[in-house]
């Protein structure tokens, strides 16, 4: 029995972005997202990190080849992302508040299918350095 | 003389954009800083006062008061805006940190108490990324 080793892949983005239930009033909203849902939006440089936890490939020593994890991040995530303006340039978040919670999850569904299954992933995301997310929990 | 370092932050969206140019030529400049949309970042402001301390406080300035003078009159009017829209001095100005950093100098100087002189802003736009200015 391998023993399980997690490795970490960290990446980061710049965009913009507000917090708004398009069900709720402004007030409402306002009541609820403060200053976060200000109608001219926002920004955040949001740091990303990648675990990826599994056995060491006997052959290779790896968990999973750095940069072939930092190629589909930036690909997939991190090219997409970046400068953009998440409620209006992201398709994820038209119907979606971009929470930085939100914004775990729409990065870890995209990241799930193009890595090994037998591999465990959890994305971290800080929205600042002093908040930050870890899904899944 | 003591220098002494108050150190704030807000977060902000902005675009990078000339409007005497084509959206090709901003593109062309500005690169993805130039998206229609915005992108934003957590900025950090490092504001640095000189003056020699007080004999009977031992302070240059209070930092406590630092702290509310740079956000009553700068970060206030900053955090959780947009940089080109919603900020009064920085109407008419390309939004680069560079402008903005001389915008903020304007804003703060002439509010500081006798004695006390502003040195420097530095202001960090990413980890990567900073300007300084010294007034000059």
């Amino acid at each position: 029995m391998g023993r399980k080793v997690t490795v970490s892949r960290r990446e980061h983005f710049n965009a913009a972005h507000r917090l708004y239930n398009p069900a709720w009033d402004d007030d409402r909203n306002r009541e609820v997202f403060g200053k976060c849902s200000l109608p001219n939006y926002h920004g955040h440089n949001y740091e990303l990190i990648v675990r990826v936890t599994g056995e060491p490939d006997p052959e290779t020593g790896y968990v999973i080849d750095m940069k072939v994890l930092s190629d589909i991040i930036r690909a997939q995530v991190t090219d997409r992302f970046d400068h953009r303006n998440l409620n209006i340039d992201m398709a994820e978040f038209r119907q979606l508040n971009p929470t930085a919670e939100n914004i775990a999850i729409v990065i870890h569904d995209i990241l799930r299918p193009l890595l090994p299954a037998d591999l465990a992933l959890q994305v971290v995301l800080f929205e600042t350095p002093r908040n930050s997310v870890e899904y899944p929990a | 003389m003591v220098y002494l370092t108050r150190i704030e932050h807000f977060n902000a969206a902005h675009k990078l954009y000339n409007p005497a140019w084509t959206k090709a030529r901003n593109e062309e400049v500005y690169g993805r800083c130039a998206n229609e949309n915005w992108h934003g970042h957590n900025f950090e402001l490092h504001v640095t006062v000189k003056g020699i301390p007080d004999p009977e406080t031992g302070f240059v300035f209070d930092a406590k008061r630092l702290s509310r003078l740079v956000n009553e009159r700068v970060v206030d009017r900053l955090d959780h805006q947009n940089l080109n829209l919603d900020v009064d001095f920085m109407r008419d100005r390309i939004c680069s940190i560079e402008n903005l950093v001389v915008a903020i100098w304007r804003e703060l100087a002439p509010h500081l108490p006798a004695g006390v002189r502003l040195h420097r802003l530095k202001l960090v736009e990413t980890p990567r990324i900073h300007v300084e200015y010294f007034g000059e």
